[in-house]
């Protein structure tokens, strides 16, 4: 029990999160009107994201001095499902900009850029690919990941600020905390971070026992 | 000083092997001239921001080009003999500055021979367009230099080169085109601060962590 508890606190609020988002009064503001509630399930996926791409660079920069298998392996798993939140923090912000901006992509700086932080990651696992020795690929990957992630944190969190964007808390436009007078929509977001950033954990958890179960069957 | 000693012979090699093959300027500056010179024949008129654009494209893949072969083309002896001589923060140093020595030397002559085919626009802010330039050339230097050490240790490294590189330098180059075009059309010179200031960021950032993880990268 006292190893799964954070598991349950996970499954409780997403569910929680997921019921409360779709069920519990917003603000009635024109334009985004319900789709406000899409702050429930579209920024968490971000910080999960973000999480799991820290805990990412924390291995690659500990298999650089330990050489370790695991602690490599550690690494491209939790890049894995880092990737996997990335896509759907994409997916969903496209769906919510259908419906507020008119289209699905309309090439807004904060879209470009978290799509070009997704190809850095994807040239991660291009150069993870290119390499057949084991050793020598957990080195460079992880070398070639500890220099990414600076390079993200740019993307994602200085550029955009920088430029004219469409997206709520970018170019002068006002974030969800405007909005919120009340504190009634923290009570579901802060939970549904919370909830997001554990299950994306867990996922990674997942993959990486199954990930050093199939290397001992070699 | 025992770094500085090592990083002034470094440079010195890395300049003699240049000036006896002239291959990588020599090579680059026919890139240039011949892909400004098609711009010119297919585009005859540009407006400001195709000028712009077109310059920025020309040299990102002039400088890939020119940086690539820096530790693409080391033969395996020569990079062990280099090894057991010097430390590795005086080779990535030495490999950064010359690279940026070089592509310093080529946007000056690529950005000369630009604006005699294709005249600057009207109003534009010359000087502070050419600080873009050198500014570019320097980001480029630093980021393909460790990109391009980091390739080499696979067995393709010229296709890696791009895949890995462009990701990496697109934050950049959307930086750089916005200075330049503030440049371009002539704003106050107080307004672009900002780009300079996040170009510095950058550079200072990459080489750090270039400086911190090439010695794990050198050894195999």
């Amino acid at each position: 029990m006292h190893r799964i508890w954070w598991k349950i606190l996970a499954a409780v609020l997403v569910i929680y999160t997921s019921i409360a988002g779709l069920l519990l009064e917003v603000p009635r503001l024109a334009i985004l009107n319900e789709t406000i509630r899409n702050l429930y399930f579209h920024v968490p996926m971000w910080f999960a994201m973000v999480v799991l791409f820290t805990i990412s660079v924390w291995y690659s920069v500990r298999s650089l001095s330990t050489q370790s298998e695991a602690d490599d392996i550690r690494a491209v798993e939790s890049a894995n499902a880092g990737i996997i939140f990335g896509i759907l923090g994409i997916v969903t912000g496209a769906v919510w900009a259908k419906f507020t901006w008119g289209q699905f992509w309309s090439f807004d700086p904060k879209q470009n850029f978290a799509a070009i932080s997704l190809l850095l990651y994807f040239a991660y696992f291009v150069l993870r690919n290119a390499i057949d020795e084991e050793q020598k690929r957990a080195k460079i990957a992880a070398i070639y990941n500890i220099f990414a992630f600076p390079m993200m944190v740019v993307l994602l969190f200085v550029l955009p600020r920088l430029q004219d964007s469409l997206h709520p808390g970018n170019g002068g436009n006002p974030g969800f905390n405007s909005y919120d007078l009340d504190s009634r929509m923290r009570m579901v977001f802060y939970p549904a971070c919370l909830g997001w950033i554990l299950v994306g954990y867990w996922v990674y958890t997942l993959r990486f026992r199954t990930k050093i179960l199939e290397n001992k069957q070699l | 000083m025992q770094l500085a000693q090592q990083v002034k012979h470094l440079i010195k090699k890395e300049i003699i092997l240049e000036w006896r093959s002239k291959y990588a300027l020599n090579g680059v500056l026919l890139y240039v001239v011949s892909t400004v010179f098609v711009c010119y024949m297919s585009f005859q008129i540009i407006d400001k921001l195709t000028w712009n654009a077109l310059f920025w494209i020309i040299m990102l893949f002039a400088s890939i080009n020119a940086i690539a072969k820096s530790f693409l083309q080391e033969s395996k002896g020569r990079q062990l003999y280099i090894y057991t001589l010097v430390s590795p923060a005086a080779l990535i140093i030495a490999k950064t500055l010359y690279n940026s020595l070089l592509m310093i030397v080529l946007t000056v002559i690529a950005l000369l021979f630009y604006s005699l085919v294709f005249d600057f626009p009207e109003g534009a802010d010359i000087l502070m367009y050419f600080i873009a330039a050198v500014l570019g050339s320097l980001s480029f230097s630093t980021i393909f230099t460790m990109v391009s050490a980091i390739a080499s240790k696979t067995g393709n490294g010229g296709m890696l080169m791009a895949i890995l590189s462009f990701p990496i330098i697109i934050p950049v180059l959307i930086v750089l085109i916005k200075f330049a075009k503030n440049a371009m059309d002539g704003l106050d010179r107080s307004v672009s601060l900002d780009e300079i200031g996040l170009l510095a960021v950058i550079n200072v950032i990459v080489m750090t962590v270039a400086l911190l993880l090439f010695p794990y990268l050198w050894r195999d």
